[in-house]
């Protein structure tokens, strides 16, 4: 199955990404705003961003497989912003844990973070997120030659370390988590031939 | 026995809602239906990926009975609107999510029912359903509930000291422990067929106290709130409050008690021991391992821009009555 699409239809379908990423947001935090998003909107808006920022990290690591192997190349040029989305769902959801969950209280912020291990995991990944956002634009890739691709390869990393901090903040029941945990592994099992590599080069070290 | 409660744990005046949005509350209530767009929304918000298999089932609303009661009496402080109270719950059996127990427990029949009274006592009983409603006389009691998840209500329930039900079944001098124990009925609890939606818990749930705890005056045993009889998913038909722990020590749709020598194991402390502990008294200086207890957010009205957080206070701020209780335990280690 090999599709083409014209460069010229490429903005259009990029628009629609953009709203599909967009609309839950603005129906989110319209909803929280005015009290119809159940007993507790704090929690609800954390949560959903979470989720989000996991899903766009997992979409965005399918693009490459589903590119190379049904051929459909066009997706290439969806995936930067798809991983620019996992960056502004992040953002969100800290954002929504500093404003509303700890209501600006920076000391007890700093402290969680450093104090709760799957804070701590979850931040780490959020640095790396940054690194990546900010380096993302084609100058930046330009600069930076190869290292760039050596930086963005850190989305491996960041989408398990998210997966940890999801998996670490569940109450009792980890299904979800796990049901994550292997998407991940089926991700990265399209490429254990890199991974093997990188594996080999540091064992040779 | 009915308590005044005129010392400066009550809840303060410096809270007072509108009582224009208190009459209009439940007149918003009846026109949007018990399942409003609000309990929709919320269900599509709390992102699951199993969200996308679930249908919106069409739903019957539980019946809820007025009850006769002595009233609080003169209270001006902010509650927690009962359509919050009724619809964020923390009730596994009927699915582990917050607006689950809500939806999926309207068809939960409660009648009938038996509280059975075992154990170390003179004076076994079995309450049957118009028992509960019966046997003692209802006082209405407004108590904060502190979640062990950091947020908070203030609820009118109405209830029974649990004090006049052990005074009844008149202890042994073996009885030390009580030993609490829910409905198990997987045929009418989803959370207990379907471990996923019972949030990998061992059901039945149970629950103790220490039985001075059990005898301290604001222990109650509830069977309803907001002046009626409480809906499935706040645990009808009648349910354990004990204000000065956290909520998960408050059992819901108790069908026994049993007077115990020792210490009864507990749902939570199965699960997790590090994170739960045995008397689980509400403490701002004992973190739970992974997250602070030294404020709340205490649930209103409003959206996201209402949810103050506020500091939370040793035993719920209910020391005065409890502390005494505690002397010379150290609470960290017996957290």
């Amino acid at each position: 199955m090999a599709l083409t699409v014209s460069a010229q239809r490429i903005p259009y379908l990029k628009a629609l990404v953009h709203l599909v990423a967009l609309y839950p947001l603005i129906n989110l935090y319209y909803a929280a705003i005015n009290d119809q998003l159940g007993g507790d909107p704090v929690e609800a808006v954390i949560h959903f961003t979470g989720i989000g920022a996991l899903n766009c990290l997992l979409i965005s690591l399918l693009i490459s497989p589903l590119a190379k192997t049904f051929k459909l190349g066009f997706l290439i040029h969806f995936r930067r912003m798809i991983g620019l989305y996992a960056f502004v769902y992040a953002l969100c959801h800290i954002l929504n844990f500093l404003f509303f969950e700890v209501q600006f209280d920076l000391v007890l912020f700093i402290e969680e973070i450093f104090k709760r291990p799957y804070i701590t995991v979850g931040m780490t990944a959020f640095l790396f997120l940054i690194a990546l956002a900010v380096t993302s634009t084609a100058k930046m890739r330009r600069k930076m030659r190869k290292n760039w691709q050596k930086l963005h390869n850190a989305s491996y990393l960041i989408a398990l370390l998210v997966a940890i901090h999801f998996y670490w903040s569940v109450k009792s029941d980890v299904t979800e988590p796990l049901i994550y945990f292997a998407l991940y592994a089926g991700l990265m099992a399209f490429r254990h031939k890199t991974l093997r590599r990188w594996g080999n080069q540091l064992l040779r070290r | 026995m009915l308590i005044k409660t005129t010392t400066h744990s009550s809840c303060k005046e410096h809270q007072v809602t509108d009582e224009k949005v208190y009459f209009e509350r439940r007149d918003m209530l009846k026109k949007m239906g018990f399942f409003g767009a609000g309990a929709l929304l919320s269900g599509t918000a709390s992102a699951s990926v199993f969200d996308i298999f679930s249908d919106d089932q069409p739903v019957a609303t539980f019946k809820q009975n007025n009850l006769t009661y002595s009233p609080a009496g003169d209270y001006n402080g902010t509650l927690t609107p009962e359509e919050k109270v009724i619809s964020h719950n923390n009730f596994y059996e009927f699915g582990a999510q917050k607006h689950q127990p809500a939806e999926m427990s309207q068809g939960f029949n409660v009648n009938p029912w038996q509280l059975k009274i075992s154990g170390e006592v003179e004076n076994p009983l079995t309450l049957d359903y118009d028992d509960l409603y019966s046997s003692f006389d209802l006082e209405e009691r407004i108590y904060r509930l502190r979640c062990v998840e950091a947020w908070s209500m203030v609820i009118p329930w109405i209830g029974f000291s649990l004090a006049d039900l052990v005074k009844k079944a008149k202890p042994t001098s073996k009885a030390k422990y009580l030993a609490f124990e829910t409905l198990h009925d997987p045929v009418q609890m989803p959370g207990q067929r379907n471990r996923r939606l019972g949030g990998g818990i061992d059901y039945p749930y149970i629950e103790g106290l220490r039985i001075d705890e059990a005898m301290n005056p604001l222990a109650l045993m509830s069977v309803g709130l907001y002046g009626k009889t409480l809906p499935p998913q706040n645990g009808a038909p009648i349910r354990l409050v004990v204000p000065w722990k956290y909520g998960f020590k408050s059992i819901k749709s108790v069908v026994g008690i049993k007077f115990v020598e020792k210490k009864p194991p507990t749902t939570w402390n199965i699960l997790a021991a590090n994170e739960y502990g045995f008397y689980a008294n509400v403490n701002p200086a004992v973190d739970h391992p992974r997250w602070s207890q030294a404020s709340e957010r205490r649930i209103t009205t409003g959206g996201i821009f209402d949810q103050n957080r506020i500091a939370t206070r040793p035993f719920n701020g209910y020391g005065e009555e409890v502390a005494s209780l505690y002397t010379g335990m150290n609470l960290r280690k017996y957290y």
